[in-house]
């Protein structure tokens, strides 16, 4: 479904964070991204969200080159993605009303948008629909994640990116909302693809793991991890062993 | 701030008035009792229209820079490149006491009401360009790249991020700045005018001699004054709301 075909990348005078670089992500898998600060991993997000461009090589997501932010693909950061001067529920209806502003134009919109604005079952899905007449400032960091991912969600994506979504939370919380994301994509059957620095989180979400090294990435370093996101996981040794694999490569990676 | 405690801070200032009155007990200081019933009756003489002429300059000057510095500073304050440039030259005239350019601006644009409503404008604009200015700046850049991921283009984007984070900014200015431009009106009244507040307690205690006039005059200036920050301290609660709570 999405096809990275010899991505060359890089911030003009710097050596290129990506060359040549290869990899293909299919329908309904999800993806963890991990490396060390600064090998590119929320470069590579933003590229496949279509806010930074390549250098050179191309990005195509279901036959379409990315030159732009496609509508079918949602984006989630770690913070600040959400108007400090609007309610949880203005929030959570923000894409709607931005698809409804420019109606659908195939562009900022799908061509099959049809104007709706309700965004209450989203709320109740996300448990924070009696948090809807409340500001950003005033409800806890978890449930604001839950109101960007709400509001994300009620696109209907096909593909979810996030990055580092989660670490600014209490491990509980944390861990409720990775179970919630997974949970939520296998109903929803979206491709996630999460971007993270955390060892844990990787092995907990991503059912294949992408590790980036030092720049430049010429190759991806692929794990597989299949049994990810079932109940329990994180019990196994499995569990244990694949943090263990990357711990070990990340280490290796750090001169 | 309790309205309550408003009021009782605007009784205890009377009181001290009547007080220094009592105790100076000369004509150029009449007390608050005798000045405001001479300010009901000079509003039926004309009190009211100097009044609505200083408003209306007020009035016309804020909009006018509202309605060009706000552009203006979310242009800066949307572009890197563009604030480099602009920014030295706003940060030369900014400090300057625009007060100096009142005889400057009556050269120019005479006697009518176009000089007050300009110097009123040069007051406020550069209050509020750097303000909204500061604010467009100081968004997030996460807060984009959400709403660029949601399908926001250039439009939506002014209209969903740069206008409503520029509201809290304009009123911040206004509220800054609306008692210096009510001041400068002042100023501006003494020349070349016989309409407006300034013009009115001028010629009463100047000319005329006649001091409870002139105080029903300052009285009027002041409550114009209050009255406009009131104003903005009101729209912020509209329009703001997002700032009161917790």
């Amino acid at each position: 479904m999405i096809r990275v075909h010899s991505l060359t990348f890089g911030y003009s005078q710097q050596l290129p964070i990506f060359q040549s670089f290869d990899w293909t992500v299919e329908r309904g898998e999800t993806w963890a991204i991990i490396g060390s600060s600064g090998c590119g991993k929320t470069s590579l997000l933003y590229l496949l969200a279509g806010l930074l461009k390549p250098t050179s090589g191309e990005i195509s997501i279901e036959g379409e080159v990315i030159a732009r932010p496609r509508p079918g693909t949602g984006l989630i950061l770690q913070e600040y993605g959400l108007l400090p001067w609007s309610t949880v529920r203005q929030n959570a209806e923000l894409g709607l009303r931005v698809r409804n502003f420019y109606g659908p134009d195939g562009r900022h919109a799908p061509q099959s948008h049809q104007r709706s604005q309700n965004i209450m079952p989203w709320l109740e899905r996300l448990g924070i629909a009696h948090l809807a007449d409340k500001y950003p400032s005033q409800i806890s960091g978890g449930e604001r994640q839950r109101t960007a991912i709400a509001r994300t969600l009620a696109l209907h994506p096909d593909i979810l990116l996030m990055d580092e979504p989660f670490s600014s939370l209490d491990a509980v919380i944390r861990e409720d909302l990775q179970s919630l994301t997974l949970e939520l994509c296998e109903e929803q059957g979206i491709t996630l693809i999460m971007v993270t620095h955390a060892i844990e989180e990787a092995a907990v979400m991503g059912r294949k793991i992408l590790l980036l090294g030092q720049p430049p990435n010429t190759k991806p370093g692929i794990f597989a991890n299949q049994n990810a996101g079932n109940a329990e996981y994180r019990q196994t040794n499995e569990y244990l062993e694949i943090c263990k694999t990357l711990r070990r490569e990340l280490n290796d990676e750090t001169p | 701030m309790k309205r309550r405690d408003v009021l009782l801070a605007a009784l205890g200032l009377l009181i001290l008035w009547q007080a220094a009155a009592m105790l100076v007990n000369r004509p150029i200081l009449p007390t608050p009792i005798v000045v405001t019933r001479v300010f009901f009756s000079e509003l039926t003489r004309g009190l009211s229209d100097h009044a609505l002429a200083s408003l209306w300059r007020v009035m016309a000057g804020t909009m006018l820079s509202v309605l060009t510095a706000v552009p203006a500073g979310l242009a800066v304050g949307g572009s890197a490149r563009l604030n480099r440039f602009v920014s030295p030259i706003i940060y030369l005239l900014y400090p300057i006491p625009k007060v100096v350019f009142v005889p400057v601006i009556l050269l120019f644009l005479g006697i009518g009401d176009a000089a007050k409503i300009a110097i009123i404008f040069l007051i406020l604009f550069f209050q509020i360009v750097v303000l909204v200015r500061d604010q467009a700046a100081a968004l997030p850049p996460q807060l984009f790249q959400s709403l660029r991921s949601l399908g926001a283009g250039r439009r939506a984007l002014f209209r969903f991020v740069y206008l409503p984070a520029s509201l809290p900014a304009i009123l911040t200015a206004l509220r800054q700045s609306v008692g210096t431009a009510v001041a400068v009106l002042y100023i501006a009244e003494l020349f070349a005018t016989q309409r407006g507040l300034g013009y009115y307690i001028y010629y009463n205690g100047s000319t005329l001699l006649n001091y409870p006039a002139m105080y029903a005059g300052v009285i009027a200036m002041s409550l114009l004054g209050l009255g406009l920050y009131f104003t903005v301290d009101w729209l912020e609660r509209i329009l703001c709301p997002w700032k009161f709570v917790n």
